[in-house]
């Protein structure tokens, strides 16, 4: 019954895992109105050299007097000095951190949850279809195209978002095309400054000529894009097992715990965020389950 | 006799008054002794010093929506089965200090905790109520992390089982196979004879709780008179759930059923089934801070499947209506607790039928949807 323990993490005490780990936030950086990075460093120095993550997990954000709040990390997975979480204000937690400013702690724990398979798939071409807040979870996949780029064959990110202003990490993208990463953006609503692609992102998929056996799909964001983006592959003939999808519900635990994030047999924080839509899809056809 | 404590493993009788003994041989070694008393017109769990405070005479009617505690006189102490409490309420409070936190020259640290828990002797764990503690214990200790509130107090816990003679109008712990005998994870078992206790010894812990009882050895109409008591109780459940092992892949298999729809008009989302449930284990977390914000306490909470705010994320409400959480509640206990937890998260205790306000069984509510028919 009382099994032994074998830690997970540097920053989660598996004997009481709801402990808070402090971290310093050292940098802000806006993204788009309402959405700003927050680049935090463990206080603790074993804390922050033990630290690891994988592309898609995500930590919980606790701001004493708050509560906490499930952010996906948005960093380089191989630079681990400083974790960066892009985060959109709007609940009580979010909209508190963003008046938070550099040289404030607040508590990190994590990493939780499953991370985008992309070290299993060599060589394959990865489609990688992302808006709104999504993207933030996908930004270490992009670090790790970027550094390990010869293990695919195309990487073709399809972004969305609402409108010109509310385009996310607008400085990388020529780094990212630079990288052999093609950079296909559209938004809803253009603005007298905008020439690109207007449109939601299920569309960029008519502009896409993609090799369905050779592709693995990639998506989070809002649900009805991202129901929409596997739409689009399956439709193409990418079989469900290469299709990944990541999937946001409430959260209080990261420990497959608290109950609340579930969708039919899974604990979105622990047998997900990340889910093959293979996995997914006898419960993600049911409306409110 | 008296001063030969039997095996671990095996079974010896014990004159009733004597269990005033066992009581304060437990609260010596240091346990709070905690049993079933009339509480409220009801039978709840609290502090027991000794037989005369157990619901000695006592006897509940109960049904879908309705419980009534009656005295009629009878000799025993245990006959009565549960009420609305379980003992769920003593190893996952239903409000505990998660920590607290305080801020000096501008940084937050964390308070080491230094008051240790409780330790409590259990007296009058029903076998359906120590399957749900061996649930529980499936949901708050796992191999890569354990709760601390759970751990610390289910670690020190004595369990003192008793079985079942008399299973109420809301009992199915036979479908379930968790009842009326209790099997394992006792400390020490009674069945309840008209003149005696039946003991089992389940553990070192219970073997060294019965120094200096007067005890005698068990006969074989002592045995056959527990094992026929045990039978007849096994015919005599009030409610059945047949084929407990198929309801995951029925429920699964019908997420669209109409009968979610037509549950969905009586079930009031007031949450008793997920209070009275003893396997339940949702919670959530606030933080009460002071006025100045220096100072909080991250408090742990239940919650219900069946709160609005349960499902509640930035876009919406995944959850928004009866029929989506009376759903997730009803799955979540028979269907999906198997694939997280490899057991069903239901003991046939029949807490939620007794319990509901709107009267919803839902041995009755599956039976619909095996059959395919809308009530």
């Amino acid at each position: 019954m009382t099994t032994q323990i074998a830690p997970t993490s540097m920053a989660l005490t598996p004997t009481k895992p709801m402990w808070p780990y402090w971290a310093e936030i050292v940098n802000i950086q806006s993204e788009a109105p309402g959405i700003a990075t927050y680049w935090v460093r463990y206080l603790d120095p074993a804390v922050r050299k033990g630290y690891t993550f994988r592309p898609g997990q995500f930590n919980m954000l606790y701001l004493p007097g708050y509560g906490e709040a499930a952010i996906s990390i948005s960093s380089d997975p191989e630079e681990l000095d400083t974790i960066g979480h892009t985060i959109r204000s709007t609940g009580s937690v979010t909209q508190n951190i963003s008046r938070l400013k550099v040289g404030d702690v607040i508590g990190v724990r994590g990493p939780f949850g499953t991370s985008w398979p992309i070290e299993q798939f060599k060589g394959v071409d990865l489609i990688i279809g992302t808006g709104g807040v999504g993207v933030p979870a996908l930004r270490p996949v992009i670090y790790h195209v970027i550094r390990h780029r010869q293990d695919f064959d195309r990487v073709v990110l399809l972004y969305g978002a609402r409108t010109p202003k509310d385009l996310q990490y607008t400085r990388e993208y020529e780094g990212w095309e630079k990288a052999g990463i093609e950079t296909m953006i559209t938004v809803d609503r253009a603005d007298e400054t905008w020439q690109g692609q207007v449109g939601v992102v299920p569309i960029l998929f008519y502009r896409l000529r993609m090799d369905p056996k050779k592709s693995v799909v990639l998506t989070c964001g809002p649900e009805i894009m991202i129901r929409y983006v596997v739409f689009e592959a399956l439709a193409r003939r990418v079989p469900s097992s290469r299709i990944f999808v990541s999937m946001e519900r409430n959260m209080k635990c990261g420990l497959g715990q608290c109950g609340h994030c579930q969708i039919g047999p899974y604990f979105v924080c622990k047998d997900g965020p990340v889910f093959s839509f293979e996995a997914l899809e006898p419960y993600y056809s049911v409306e409110e389950l | 006799m008296s001063e030969l404590i039997p095996d671990v493993g095996t079974s010896f009788a014990l004159q009733k008054k004597e269990l005033n003994k066992l009581l304060a041989s437990l609260r010596r070694l240091g346990y709070q002794t905690i049993g079933p008393h009339v509480e409220n017109d009801a039978i709840g769990y609290g502090p027991i010093e000794g037989i005369d405070d157990l619901p000695r005479g006592y006897t509940s009617e109960q049904d879908a929506g309705r419980y009534r505690l009656v005295y009629t006189g009878h000799t025993r102490y245990f006959d009565v089965t549960p009420g609305a409490q379980s003992w769920k309420q003593f190893l996952f409070p239903p409000r505990s200090s998660l920590f607290t936190v305080r801020k000096t020259n501008g940084k937050w640290q964390a308070d080491e905790e230094d008051q240790p828990p409780p330790t409590y002797a259990f007296v009058g764990v029903r076998p359906c109520e120590l399957s749900a503690i061996l649930i529980q214990d499936r949901v708050f200790l796992r191999s890569e992390w354990s709760d601390p509130i759970y751990r610390l107090r289910r670690q020190s816990a004595f369990i003192l089982a008793v079985n079942c003679l008399h299973p109420c109008g809301t009992c199915f712990c036979a479908s379930m196979g968790t009842g009326p005998k209790a099997e394992t994870g006792f400390d020490l078992s009674l069945t309840e004879l008209e003149d005696l206790f039946l003991v089992s010894i389940g553990s070192e812990a219970g073997r060294m709780a019965l120094a200096g009882l007067t005890i005698q050895p068990a006969s074989a109409f002592l045995l056959q008179a527990a094992s026929k008591g045990l039978d007849d109780a096994r015919k005599h459940m009030g409610r059945t759930l047949p084929d407990s092992k198929t309801l995951p892949d029925l429920l699964l298999n019908n997420l669209e059923h109409p009968q979610w729809d037509d549950v969905a008009k009586r079930c009031l989302s007031c949450t008793n089934c997920t209070q009275v449930c003893p396997t339940c284990f949702c919670w959530d977390a606030n933080d009460q801070p002071n006025l100045s914000n220096d100072y909080t306490q991250r408090v742990r909470v239940w919650d219900s499947c069946f709160n609005p705010d349960y499902s509640y994320i930035a876009g919406g409400n995944t959850r928004p209506n009866t029929r989506a959480r009376y759903r997730q509640w009803l799955t979540h206990k028979l269907a999906s607790w198997y694939h997280q937890f490899d057991i069903l998260g239901c003991v046939g205790c029949g807490r939620c039928i007794t319990w509901c306000p709107a009267g919803i069984d839902l041995t009755a509510e599956i039976a619909a949807i095996r059959e395919g028919k809308v009530s």
